[in-house]
């Protein structure tokens, strides 16, 4: 097998994750979908470091990891917030930006 | 000497002055001090005569400079006077004719209570028009030009509770406007081909200047000239004029304002020789006027009208005399003093019978009055007897003249231009000889005025027929005085220069052929007018008389030509503005409003519809860089 | 099997060939119920399952480490995470898949469409024939970890140090998110009781259920005239909606028993009409569902 079937894959999941960000209201789930992409990104660093034979791919996901993590953290607290203030979770009803 | 110049126009000046800024105080001495500081005028004037009497024909000219008045490097304006014998000329005329209509006015404003204003405006009048004869650089004399403009507003509309009074005064400056528009054209182009206006360096260079240039000068002063001296086609405003008070028409018409025309051709002569086109153009608006004036003159039932169209016409006899370069610049000079006497004298009778008639100016309610105002009647049947050209009197001299030179211009211009002014001559006798016979011979077909009083015909006071009598001796005397000799031809002479032309046929011949058109003139008109009652209501006449009634059309033409065409042009120019300007930059705004309101829905606010334009925007870097690949 | 690894890492052999279509079957899958899922549960669990589908290729791609900080961190931590504030925000809420924005559901698909399409294209153009394996590279500091370690805190040593500080901050952030100030004084425990009784609304509050066959806690007590008070029920839940009313089921019940029980006795029909409870408590409940949409 080739281990580009690898990036197909990832490129597949990040378009479903992308998709969901467009097509979700709920923000968590659409906060969901952008983790789905950001995983997919990983996986293309992962095998890019196996096709290179580099560990620095794996470094960067890594990395991605870590900021991922950080994103979440305050992604739900914004979310909570949110909540808090609107009881909905909704991101169609911030829709202040309107005119 | 040249001292003294200044002084000419400073009195009349300070004569308006004092009587415009008097106040009350002088309401009963302010005709007075006006007639005197006009006489003033006249009496410096009259030292100055003499004293250039006793020099050489050649160093007879003067210039005295006041002041300067603009003093800047390449634009040096000075307020400075030339007399020579060309100014000598017009400034007796003005002061002197200009006096006795002052002391004519004292008996005719008698019960104006405006009469102390109305002396300062006469003053004012004068020393307007001293200084434009007197300028010795065109923009002074456009100073000069400007006040006769201004000091004819005011007193064409000095009765201005009079709606038709103060209309006419409007029009005859709106109408004098577009002349001065033409001045100053003139000067301009005078500055940018000879870089000066003075009357010496302008006219000496004329040989270095291209003749285009010349012949567009030349034809911006014809259009001045025709705004003040009532030519064809800015003849309009003279008819109307006739709502001001009798002496200010007199004077308008004998000594001031439409003169000027005439005296800024003859002056500029030099150019007007440079550049034959604009001369000719000259003698043929000189030509039209005089027939066109005549023929008015034959139509017209108010007497002052008819005296109007009479002045038009003899202007037009000037304006040709000038267009015909050196051979006639002193003829028109000569007929414009010699008319300045008779046509003076004519006023100021009109304005006596008017005043023994209760102003009543209709002709076709006058008749007999011969008896009833013997004064008036033969001052007045001298004045017509002069511009009919009756054989000796000063009329026959001057007119024969420019009879003449028209036909010594030579060609076929020669003769046409002289058949013109023949014909002329014989209009002149029959609407002068009508004038006269409806005033004073036939019955009487007097009627009661507005008021319901019987008109009760007398003579005038001694101040008024004093000055009729002086100028009625101007009238028999002038022309002859000048001819015999040629006088008048040897003084002016060396300003204007002279030419005999080369007439085709005698000068015997010419008077001949004058003294039989006078004759069918006034025989026509005594058919017409003296063998049988006139009637008191104008017949309905023919289609020339109806139109001649009118002016001619001329108001109906400007109305049509300018007024309407204005309106019309400038109702287009608003709808072009409307739709095409205006439309072009609503258009844009409104475009530019719909677009940005589609544009707006765009930005609904919704975080998933800027996150697919994201997308998208994603999508389509990723197809480039493909792109770019496959390239 | 270290050696084993190594060769997993550096060459696919069929085993991994097979693991891949089956388990990336699971991942899509995953991944399609993620985001076509009504509730937001349901997403977070096809979102750990796919997870950890990636962690199992990370390790067959020789990336022993982070295969398990996959598991760990993402589906173990960020995963749980997620699922609390499901939780707080309302676990059984099911979202309305119903699109309300004009066009965004086939903008969506087309951009999605075409960027999948290019990039796999782009993928496929691009020549990725061969490619080196981890081994050596695994090997070279004595095992993946280890390499991975001495890159990290050599290499890399200022990026990790920042993330460090990035994850300080993320932790300071989310509590200030999430922080209330008190903006007034704590009430006391006698002024609570002083405002209670002021109120009229005498402790204790009416307990939850409804006649001992509902004492779920979203399901509001009835008062004594069968209209259901919402005070009963806790805050959050009444905030987000989810208040059950039974009190039409209560009042059918009694209808249905009392009609049993006359039945049994013998009454006549007249006697039940007085006997239904007619409609004004009905009309309560009606008020009730609509408070409760």
């Amino acid at each position: 097998m080739n281990p580009v079937n690898y990036l197909y894959l990832a490129a597949l999941l990040f378009t479903i994750g992308a998709s969901g960000v467009l097509i979700r209201r709920n923000a968590i789930v659409v906060f969901m979908c952008i983790e789905l992409m950001l995983n997919a990104c990983n996986l293309t660093l992962v095998t890019f470091s196996r096709m290179h034979g580099n560990l620095d791919g794996q470094i960067l996901a890594f990395f991605t990891m870590v900021v991922a993590a950080a994103e979440v953290v305050v992604g739900l607290a914004i979310i909570v917030s949110l909540f808090r203030s609107r009881h909905s979770a909704s991101v169609d009803d911030a829709s202040l930006m309107k005119l | 000497m040249e001292n003294l110049i200044a002084l000419l126009v400073a009195a009349p000046l300070l004569g308006a002055a004092v009587l415009l800024c008097g106040g009350r105080r002088l309401d009963r001495s302010g005709h007075w001090i006006g007639t005197l500081l006009a006489a003033a005028s006249f009496v410096i004037g009259a030292v100055l005569f003499t004293d250039m009497l006793g020099k050489g024909a050649d160093d007879r000219a003067l210039h005295q400079k006041l002041f300067s008045w603009i003093p800047v490097e390449g634009f040096q304006a000075d307020v400075a006077f030339q007399l020579d014998q060309l100014s000598m000329t017009f400034v007796l005329l003005i002061t002197g004719v200009g006096t006795l209509i002052h002391i004519y006015s004292i008996g005719y404003m008698e019960h104006d209570e405006r009469r102390r204003r109305f002396f300062g405006f006469l003053n004012l009048f004068l020393a307007a028009m001293l200084l434009l004869v007197l300028a010795d650089n065109y923009l002074l004399l456009y100073a000069g030009w400007e006040g006769v403009g201004l000091a004819s507003y005011l007193l064409i509309g000095f009765w201005q509770h009079k709606p038709s009074a103060a209309t006419a005064a409007k029009k005859a400056f709106l109408v004098n406007r577009v002349g001065d528009i033409g001045l100053s054209i003139a000067i301009m182009l005078m500055f940018t081909t000879f870089g000066t206006f003075a009357f010496g360096p302008v006219l000496g260079a004329t040989g270095d200047a291209s003749e285009g240039k010349l012949t567009a000068i030349g034809l911006m002063l014809l259009l001045a000239a025709c705004g003040k001296s009532a030519q064809v086609p800015l003849q309009s405003w003279l008819g109307d004029a006739m709502e001001g008070p009798t002496p200010v028409s007199a004077l308008i018409h004998a000594a001031t304002m439409v003169t000027a025309g005439v005296y800024l051709i003859v002056r500029s002569g030099v150019i007007f020789n440079a550049a034959p086109d604009a001369q000719l153009v000259v003698a043929i608006v000189g030509a039209v006027t005089l027939l066109f004036g005549a023929i008015v003159g034959c139509a017209k039932d108010d007497i002052k009208k008819a005296l109007a169209g009479s002045t038009m016409s003899q202007i037009g006899y000037m304006v040709l005399a000038a267009g015909l370069g050196p051979i006639g610049y002193v003829f028109a000079i000569m007929h414009l003093v010699t008319h300045g006497f008779f046509k003076a004298g004519l006023f100021l009778g009109a304005g006596s019978v008017m005043h023994g008639m209760n102003d009543e100016v209709d002709m076709r309610r006058y008749g007999g009055l011969r008896t009833y105002m013997p004064v008036t009647f033969v001052t007045f049947g001298l004045g017509y007897l002069a511009i009919i050209g009756f054989p000796g009197l000063s009329g026959f001299f001057s007119k024969d003249k420019i009879i003449e030179a028209a036909f010594a211009k030579g060609g076929t211009e020669g003769w046409i231009l002289g058949s013109v002014a023949l014909l002329g001559a014989a209009i002149t006798a029959f609407y002068m000889t009508r004038v006269m016979l409806m005033t004073f011979f036939g019955q009487k077909r007097w009627q009661p005025d507005a008021e319901g009083r019987e008109p009760h015909p007398h003579e005038s006071p001694k101040s008024m027929t004093i000055p009729m009598i002086v100028l009625a001796f101007g009238s028999v005397f002038a022309g002859g005085f000048f001819s015999i000799g040629d006088r008048f031809l040897h003084w002016l002479e060396p300003v204007t220069g002279h030419d005999h032309g080369d007439a085709p046929i005698s000068a015997t011949t010419v008077t001949a052929a004058t003294m039989v058109v006078l004759v069918i003139g006034v025989a026509v008109a005594w058919s017409v007018y003296g063998r049988k009652p006139v009637p008191a209501v104008a017949p309905r006449g023919s289609l020339l008389t109806r139109a001649a009634r009118r002016d001619l059309l001329q108001d109906d033409f400007n109305h049509v030509v300018l007024v309407r065409g204005g309106e019309h042009l400038t109702r287009s120019l608003v709808y072009v503005d409307h739709t095409l300007v205006d439309g072009v930059v609503n258009g844009t705004a409104a475009s530019m409003g719909g677009l940005s309101g589609r544009l707006r829905k765009l930005q609904n606010g919704y975080a998933r519809t800027y996150a697919v334009s994201m997308f998208g925007g994603t999508a389509v870097l990723i197809a480039a860089t493909l792109l770019m690949r496959a390239v | 099997m270290t050696s084993a690894l190594a060769a997993a890492a550096s060459a696919t052999s069929t085993g991994e060939a097979v693991q891949f279509w089956l388990l990336g079957t699971v991942a899509v899958i995953g991944a399609f119920s993620t985001i076509l899922m009504k509730r937001a549960v349901h997403s977070a669990l096809s979102l750990a399952a796919t997870m950890i589908v990636l962690a199992v290729f990370y390790l067959a791609n020789g990336a022993y480490f982070l295969g398990i900080v996959q598991i760990v961190v993402y589906t173990g931590a960020i995963m749980m995470l997620f699922l609390f504030v499901v939780m707080l925000v309302g676990v059984t809420a099911a979202d309305s898949l119903k699109e309300t924005i004009k066009g965004q559901r086939w903008l969506a698909a087309g951009c999605g469409l075409g960027f999948g399409v290019l990039l796999i294209a782009g993928i496929g153009q691009a020549s990725l024939r061969s490619f080196n394996g981890l081994g050596a590279a695994n090997a070279l500091h004595g095992g993946n970890v280890e390499g991975l370690a001495n890159l990290i805190f050599t290499r890399y040593v200022f990026a990790f140090e920042i993330t460090g500080a990035l994850l300080i901050t993320a932790t300071v952030g989310a509590m200030l998110l999430t922080h209330r100030e008190r903006t007034e004084r704590a009430k006391t425990q006698r002024e609570l009781s002083q405002e209670r009784v002021r109120s009229g609304q005498v402790p204790p509050l009416p307990a939850p259920g409804v006649y001992a066959r509902h004492n779920a806690v979203d399901i509001a007590g009835l008062l004594p005239d069968g209209t259901p008070s919402e005070l009963t029920v806790m805050q959050t839940l009444r905030r987000r909606g989810q208040i059950r009313d039974v009190s039409d089921e209560a009042l059918a019940d009694l209808k249905a028993l009392e009609q049993r029980s006359g039945e049994r006795l013998g009454r006549a029909p007249a006697d039940r009409a007085e006997a239904s409870e007619g409609g004004a408590p009905k009309n309560h409940a009606e008020e009730g569902e609509e408070v409760a949409k």
